[in-house]
């Protein structure tokens, strides 16, 4: 079965392979563990992009498989982030609270630590003690539970309620759209406990781990990216590559009718739903250590906008497309904004790429949405003579399904 | 003879438009009905009560031996117990091999968790297979069904409605835009079908239901009509002012 599972979905052994010469040749090029060839920021980019493609595998399932255009997952990403955030800022902190109290002549009780961290935490929003929602920060084990209870848990209260009010399309994700916003307007509140604005920063340093360099921090934590996104591909494309993964193109294409098949629609979203958040909320975890900080503005809705484009300028309905379109599009956004592209002087005006980036952007968005809607994903086809079928003359209907003029007439 | 489903007293509204008005309706385990009736007379929002979408405001709609009630169950529920519908649309799905269309429709558990552990047997392959010569389109399952005529796609919806083995089938207008040969294979498919299970047939076309030779319900502004064999409802005074006279 699982000869025939491989020699069904040939993307997934290209995908692992691709992705293993490009772990390697990372290291061998790194300053860590090979030629110095590639900076430690740029294999912290790296590594950062190889989480935006992981949440990029959960959009697609969500809205290139499932048709729900959720503009709230990078949320559920920014939780994640916020769960690790929350142990390796307390943990970081305990190891400097009891450094400095080591001089003193009385040790230290658990409760004067306990008040130092949060004194050294919250100082910044002023205040002292510990807000209820740091009760795991203490523990490791607890908070990586919580990276997937959390977004798990708020997907699905969230997708329940508006699931089985039978919300879609465009309200559905004007809905996670307001989600994402109240949200990210809660956590800026000094007293939501998480910092406000400050949000939680240091993340790149690794508790217990103090005296390995960020060169080789970073190099590990490109190695768990690749390992999760290793992980995620073939397991998802499993999912989607059964009956499953039927059911849910169908549910896209047409929920009336697969309810009359019999399949409980909802019960698909809300599992599509939940599992992509947890997905994105592991992404996250693994993108912030990396980023080093996080504050509330990472929960905008443009965040998650961001996220839909790329997924379809990759070529949604295909894994390997929302791929490529994260690693393609973000890091020509970080080569665009990072003021390395060189800007254009047209002798009355000049392009300034850091301005101009985001306009580049959104035509691109535009141009592939008219004119190429399998995006990059599709040259594959291309190669391959795959083409989509003539349906002969425009479509009588609103909807994919619909009969088109000419077919009508056979 | 018990009744697989039996609609009583049934009404609805949309706003303030009384679309079905006190109907009641019997079908028995075996048996091909044909609901004839003009334009907006109800067949549509007739089928919508019983397979879930719409909700009546009064009304009664019991199904099977044990007489459940239909009207807190979803579509889904109301499907899985055995209820099958078929659009006037062929409506398959366009971006899937005929394969994948007929495994979705076969009869197996339909829960998220149970379906994603599911993988074809090789009993369910073959029942594919027949199931698609069945219905004529044996040499077709590779192909995407978007790619099938018009009426290849119909054949291909009623192969699914026969994978889900319902013990009732929802027709409706089966006949749309289709050649007179392939009403025959229509009309011989159905018959043959309501040997095992119940059959509604919604029709305009008098024709085809003339070929069906099956009783008739006659439904008008929501409400039953006249019912009988097609010749006693066609000589009914009243059928003949509000459908014949009017649609010839």
């Amino acid at each position: 079965m699982t000869k025939g599972f491989l020699s069904r979905n040939p993307s997934v052994l290209w995908f692992l392979l691709v992705l293993s010469i490009f772990t390697l040749s990372v290291t061998l090029l790194s300053e860590a563990y090979g030629i110095a060839f590639v900076s430690t920021s740029f294999v912290k980019v790296l590594g950062k992009t190889l989480c935006l493609c992981l949440v990029a595998l959960a959009m697609d399932l969500v809205w290139g498989y499932t048709g729900i255009l959720s503009l709230g997952h990078m949320a559920f990403f920014a939780i994640g982030g916020y769960m690790i955030g929350m142990w390796l800022m307390y943990a970081r902190t305990e190891e400097i609270v009891i450094q400095a109290m080591a001089a003193d002549v009385i040790p230290p009780t658990a409760d004067e630590i306990r008040n130092g961290i949060a004194t050294q935490i919250f100082g910044v929003v002023g205040s002292s003690e510990l807000p209820p929602v740091w009760a795991f920060a203490h523990s490791l084990t607890l908070q990586m539970l919580l990276i997937l209870l959390i977004p798990g848990l708020l997907a699905l209260i969230f997708g329940w309620l508006a699931f089985r009010s039978r919300v879609t399309g465009v309200y559905l994700s004007i809905l996670t759209q307001a989600m994402t916003l109240a949200l990210a307007l809660w956590l800026f509140q000094n007293d939501s406990g998480l910092r406000g604005n400050n949000g939680l920063s240091g993340l790149q340093n690794i508790p217990g781990l103090g005296d390995v360099s960020q060169d080789r921090l970073s190099i590990w934590f490109f190695w768990a990216s690749a390992l999760a996104l290793g992980l995620a591909y073939p397991t998802l494309a499993w999912v989607v590559s059964g009956k499953f993964g039927s059911v849910i193109r169908a549910i896209r294409d047409d929920e009336a009718r697969v309810r009359f098949l019999g399949y409980p629609v909802e019960g698909f979203k809300l599992f599509v739903f939940t599992m992509t958040a947890m997905i994105a909320a592991i992404a996250g975890a693994l993108y912030y250590p990396q980023a080093g900080i996080i504050n509330p503005a990472e929960l905008a809705p443009i965040a998650s906008i961001y996220l839909a484009v790329w997924v379809a300028i990759g070529g949604r309905g295909r894994l390997y497309g929302a791929v490529i379109g994260a690693a393609f599009v973000s890091l020509l956004s970080s080569w665009f904004t990072g003021g390395r592209a060189p800007s254009i002087d047209l002798g009355f005006y000049t392009i300034n790429w850091v301005d101009w980036w985001q306009v580049l952007l959104g035509i691109a968005f535009v141009l592939v949405t008219l004119f190429a809607p399998k995006g990059l994903a599709g040259i594959f086809d291309w190669f391959e003579g795959i083409r989509t079928p003539d349906r002969k003359g425009a479509p009588l209907g609103p909807d994919d399904g619909s009969l088109q003029e000419k077919e009508a007439q056979q | 003879m018990t009744a697989l489903l039996e609609v009583s007293g049934v009404s609805v509204t949309f706003d303030g438009f009384r679309a079905i008005n006190n109907l009641s309706f019997t079908i028995g385990p075996q048996e091909l009905r044909a609901i004839i009736g003009p334009n907006g007379a109800g067949k549509t929002t007739f089928m919508d009560i019983v397979t879930g979408k719409t909700r009546p405001d009064k009304g009664r709609v019991l199904w099977g031996e044990k007489s459940i009630s239909l009207l807190s169950m979803s579509e889904s529920r109301i499907a899985q117990a055995g209820i099958g519908r078929k659009f006037q649309r062929p409506t398959v799905f366009e971006d899937q091999t005929v394969t994948e269309n007929l495994m979705m429709a076969l009869k197996a558990p339909r829960s998220p968790f149970r379906v994603l552990g599911w993988r074809a047997t090789a009993a369910d392959r073959k029942r594919v297979e027949e199931l698609a010569f069945e219905v004529g389109l044996g040499d077709q399952l590779p192909r995407k069904s978007g790619e099938l005529s018009h009426g290849q796609k119909q054949w291909l919806e009623i192969g699914m409605l026969l994978a889900q083995e319902p013990r009732l089938l929802l027709v409706d207008e089966p006949a749309a835009g289709m050649t007179l040969a392939e009403r025959e294979h229509t009309t011989r498919l159905l018959v043959d079908l309501a040997k095992t299970r119940a059959v509604v047939v919604v029709e305009h076309d008098m024709d085809f239901v003339r070929r069906l030779n099956c009783r008739v319900t006659v439904l008008h502004e929501g409400a039953v009509l006249a019912e009988g064999s097609l010749d006693h409802v066609t000589a009914n005074p009243q059928v003949i002012e509000v459908y014949l006279g009017r649609g010839g």
